[in-house]
């Protein structure tokens, strides 16, 4: 996976850095304070946003919050009530959705119900008008792509969900388009044949250069395979970063509670010198010591985000972490590889630990209603303020 | 298929259920359909006379099973033979086919572009728009074919509004010409060309239209490679019920189409009531019937046949 962002930051100017933090670098597609209204609901509120060329752009964002609206804008079914959006700096509202070099595979796939597999996937080769010998050579291709080789002469009322979904990729990337708009492609696909599609995709994206815009759900999908992720809400784009900065750094609350497992922590600020926090949070217990570059001075309500995967847990009071407190085992979540521990800590707060599973689960070190330690050390939480 | 359907399921009572259950159209048909049918078959093959009811043999059951002997010597086909011997017939029955096809298609022609719009309309728009298309079965048919005759007139509406508006110095000719029967059947028959159309079209998915525009079709092509192949089971529909009522018109000809239009429907009135020849109006039928029934049959086996062979 890390060879499409390999690739993404190769292609831009200067190899050290990747385009979107190269100020020089033209993005491909650039959307300009978009907005768009439908009567007076708002979808889409004033979003900016520039992608790159052979970039593996994620999508992220609860249901509702505008991502279908922003590809149809994209591919050019809706049209945006202000704003511009910009492929190559050329205005591309204006240009008809045949004319744009970008595919968009559905969410409800719209495959042709009258046509075969083959002749869906044929479908928009014919209309580029291809010699006959290339589109059977690309329809193979593309068949062989997404497995469905043995499908070819079915209709899509004949095949299964998964392979209608396949199908409809397949039937999106034919024509090689610049920009290849995905909206949860992989949903319905089993764990196995997902895992396969997202690493064949990022495999098509090397070879054809193209770049993709990609919805989902599954925030494991938006991490292993994007070079950048953006987080909506409501229509707006809350943080566009990369895998790593969205879940080590995320911008608020909002972005840290959406991506992964996160323990908040609301308190005050009672202490700030030269980077370092103390933030109190519950009468009685010891405040969080931390390290951190927001501008926080005492006296602000602070939440303080921390990972699961980021608390120990111990008997004892471990040595060298600074942050450390004692709470009771409520409930253990078992998911094979790690374990999850529900902890009620100081005043009645409840935290989620994650620690990998050492030993076999008969000889686990920890049981329910065990007084344990748990703690972290002061650069594994983040600070935020919104 | 029903065969092995009812096969598999053991529970004699669940088959008993079953055969009941597709007995019911069964009878349906027969009792409505086949039984008429086969009088007017009888009927066809005997002889005319001047009696109540005025055709002969009839079936005399008190003498038993040699009645019905004699009834079946008594059949011929004469009055078939009859119908190739006159050229009237045959000019009729083609008049009839020909009038009915290009006014099927005329049908199409309107009938299409009003379901399109129809499910183009907004969503609450439309149980209105169904109602306005089906508004007009409220009045009689007769009524209404009445009503174009003073429409179509010399002094009609029409005219009355061309000569007005300036258009033309003296009235046109409609009533009385086949004109006047294309207009009529087109009226009288859009109903039923649209609500078929409409319903396919309504089931359309639109993402499907979208999902053309976006490998490369302008609209044009999405409507030809998408909506009309998606659309053509109404159609089909729509075409063949407006087509096989017409072939068989009567009113609409008799009243709108003057002496000069001729069609099948018209001379089986005239046989049966003006020439009380009961026997050779039920040829007519018989034969109109098998014009009619023959293609369709042909047609729905090829459809079968097509499908089965994209199933392998
Ligand atoms: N044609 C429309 N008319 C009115 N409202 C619309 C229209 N299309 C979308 N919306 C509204 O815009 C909002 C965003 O819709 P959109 O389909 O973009 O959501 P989404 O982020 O793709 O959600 P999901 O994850 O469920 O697919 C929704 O509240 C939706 O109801
Ligand atoms: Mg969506």
């Amino acid at each position: 996976m890390d060879t499409a962002k390999a690739q993404a930051s190769a292609s831009g100017e200067t190899a050290a850095l990747p385009p979107w933090q190269d100020p020089a670098a033209e993005p491909l597609i650039r959307l300009e304070n978009v907005t768009k209204r439908f009567g007076d609901f708002t979808a889409i509120a004033d979003l900016s946003l520039d992608i790159h060329e052979g970039e593996f752009f994620a999508l992220l964002g609860p249901s509702g919050c505008g991502k279908t609206t922003l590809m149809r804008m994209i591919a050019g079914f809706e049209t945006p009530s202000a704003g511009r959006i910009l492929l190559g700096g050329e205005d591309l509202v204006p240009i008809p959705p045949n004319r744009r070099p970008v595919n968009m595979m559905f969410q409800s796939y719209a495959l042709f119900p009258h046509l075969t597999v083959a002749d869906n996937i044929a479908f928009g080769l014919r209309r580029a008008g291809l010699p006959k010998a290339e589109i059977a050579d690309r329809v193979a291709e593309m068949l062989r792509l997404v497995q469905l080789e043995k499908f070819a002469h079915r209709r899509p009322h004949e095949i299964s969900g998964g392979q209608r979904q396949r199908v409809a990729l397949a039937r999106a990337l034919a024509r090689r388009p610049r920009i290849l708009l995905l909206d949860e492609p992989l949903a319905a696909l089993d764990r196995k044949l997902r895992a396969a599609t997202q690493f064949e995709l990022v495999d098509i994206q090397e070879r054809l250069g193209t770049t993709f815009i990609i919805v989902t759900h599954d925030q494991e999908e938006a991490m292993t395979m994007a070079t950048r992720i953006a987080v909506m809400d409501h229509g707006r784009l809350v943080q566009v970063g990369t895998p790593e900065e969205i879940y080590e750094q995320p911008n608020s609350r909002y972005v840290a509670d959406f991506i992964g497992e996160v323990n908040l922590i609301e308190g005050v600020v009672t202490s700030a010198e030269r980077g370092r926090l103390t933030i109190e949070w519950a009468e009685g217990a010891a405040p969080i010591l931390t390290r951190s570059d927001v501008d926080a001075p005492v006296g602000t309500r602070v939440t303080f985000a921390i990972r699961p995967e980021k608390i120990a847990v111990s008997a004892e009071r471990p040595e060298g972490l600074v942050n450390a407190w004692q709470g009771r085992i409520e409930d253990i979540g078992y998911l094979g590889n790690l374990s999850t521990y529900h902890i009620t800590g100081p005043a009645g707060m409840r935290f989620k630990v994650q620690s990998p599973n050492r030993r076999r689960i008969a000889r686990r070190e920890f049981s329910w209603e065990d007084r344990v330690w748990f703690a972290f050390d002061e650069t594994a939480g983040l600070v935020l303020t919104r | 298929m029903s065969d092995t359907a009812s096969g598999r399921t053991g529970n004699p009572g669940e088959r008993l259920r079953r055969a009941l259950l597709i007995a019911v159209p069964y009878l349906w048909l027969g009792l409505f359909f086949l039984a008429p049918f086969v009088i007017v078959l009888k009927i066809s093959l005997s002889d005319s006379v001047l009696a109540i009811p005025p055709y002969t043999p009839t079936l005399d059951l008190s003498r038993g099973w040699e009645g019905v002997v004699a009834m079946f010597r008594a059949f011929d086909l004469e009055n078939y033979v009859w119908l190739t011997e006159d050229d009237l017939y045959w000019r009729a029955y083609l008049s009839s086919l020909q009038i009915a096809a290009l006014s099927t298609l005329l049908t199409l022609l309107a009938g299409y572009p009003i379901a399109y719009a129809m499910s183009r309309a907004p969503e609450r728009w439309r149980p209105i728009l169904l109602m306005l298309v089906i508004l007009p079965f409220w009045t009689s048919f007769l009524i209404r074919v009445y009503a174009w005759m003073g429409i179509l007139g010399q002094n009609g509406f029409l005219n009355q509004l061309l000569m007005g508006l300036g258009l033309i110095d003296s009235p046109l000719v409609i009533l009385g010409t086949p004109v006047a029967v294309y207009i009529g059947i087109v009226y009288a028959y859009l109903p039923f060309m649209v609500l078929p159309i409409f319903s396919s079209l309504d089931r359309l998915d639109r993402s499907l239209i979208e999902a053309a525009l976006d490998l490369g079709c302008s609209r044009l092509q999405a409507f030809w490679l998408v909506t009309w192949p998606l659309s053509r089971p109404g159609i089909i529909a729509g075409c063949l019920l407006v087509f096989i009522p017409a072939v068989g018109e009567f009113v609409i000809p008799s009243l709108l189409g003057g002496s000069r239009t001729l069609m099948i429907g018209k001379v089986l009135w005239d046989e049966f009531f003006a020439n009380r020849d009961w026997p050779l109006a039920s040829a007519v039928a018989v034969v109109l019937l098998l014009i009619l029934v023959l293609p369709i049959l042909l047609f729905q086996r090829h459809a079968e046949r097509q499908q089965r062979r994209a199933d392998e």
